[in-house]
């Protein structure tokens, strides 16, 4: 994956496929740890004990379309490649956490990308599942919860193009605004 | 910084309050961006963008768009499906934001298939 973010939106449709109503996705960066963390979690399906060892192994897949199962194991790769800790832990029936740190200075760690592409493109996909998305460093933070959109908006829906333009935009420029401040 | 600023949102909701209203009847269009795994990795989010890009500035209501999960044929993503009511499915392959504009303004819009970029066109039984 080029990016940071396409690993979220990965992993994020994982915990979709296993029936989630809410993902919350974080992001925090820590200047003077030199650390990235980002963790999804979601109240989806969960992972069977047995299996939950083998999710990061890329010969094992729960699906039948192809032999190979490649999320997990490149979001743990690109984590161990930035010197980073994995996690995956789960409890059937209440959902799944993932966790992936990574060192911030690391020469491999691919950019964070265009997160605003991939909340978007989740929402289009899903309109029916919230998301939570939080992007910390060191202090500075911001937030969206699509709930509160959906509030705001009342009878129109989220996945109009329009409103999804937009959104995307705003997510673009806070994201931006905070690589300008530190 | 805190929580995401959408001072606009109220307006932009307004008017496509009033766009949705003159909505009559269902889908008659659903194009679907396979975003596993293989989708994402070949470029389906840059894709998925340009197509809600383009819904954004046509007038037509009755089109859907979903997203769904790897179809087996990971060599050829990014994928789109794109059908319309009363004709066989086409699933286009190797798609980029420029052939998703392509295949948007002259297949979904026009019904003109875009054969150059087409993998398999689906016969519904």
């Amino acid at each position: 994956m080029r990016e940071l973010s396409l690993h979220i939106l990965d992993i994020a449709e994982n915990g979709i496929d296993a029936g989630a109503h809410l993902i919350t996705i974080s992001v925090r960066e820590e200047r003077e740890k030199n650390l990235l963390t980002i963790t999804l979690e979601d109240d989806g399906s969960g992972i069977a004990k047995e299996v939950l060892e083998k999710v990061t192994d890329p010969f094992y897949t729960t699906r039948r379309t192809r032999r190979v199962g490649l999320g997990l194991s490149l979001f743990r790769e690109t984590s161990r490649r930035c010197d980073g800790r994995f996690s995956v832990t789960s409890r059937e029936g209440e959902g799944t956490l993932v966790k992936a740190t990574f060192r911030r200075d690391h020469l491999d760690l691919p950019p964070m990308g265009d997160m605003g592409g991939c909340i978007t493109a989740l929402i289009a996909g899903h309109p029916e599942v919230d998301l939570r998305y939080s992007h910390r460093v060191n202090g500075e933070e911001f937030y969206l919860d699509t709930r509160d959109i959906k509030k705001d908006l009342e009878d129109v829906a989220i996945h109009e193009p329009k409103i999804l333009k937009y959104l995307g935009g705003m997510i673009r420029k806070a994201e931006a605004r905070l690589r300008a401040m530190t | 910084m805190g929580k995401l600023t959408i001072d606009d949102l109220k307006k932009i909701k307004e008017r496509v309050k009033k766009e949705t209203a003159l909505r009559e009847g269902g889908a008659t269009v659903k194009i679907t961006v396979h975003m596993g795994t293989c989708g994402i990795a070949a470029g389906a989010r840059e894709v998925m963008d340009a197509l809600l890009e383009e819904m954004s500035e046509t007038d037509r209501q009755d089109i859907r768009v979903v997203t769904s999960g790897c179809m087996g044929m990971c060599s050829s993503e990014p994928n789109v499906t794109v059908e319309i009511q009363d004709n066989d499915p086409v699933i286009y392959q190797h798609m980029d934001a420029n052939r998703m504009r392509q295949v948007f303004k002259r297949h979904v819009l026009l019904g003109e298939v875009q054969t150059d970029f087409a993998l398999a066109r689906m016969k519904e039984e």
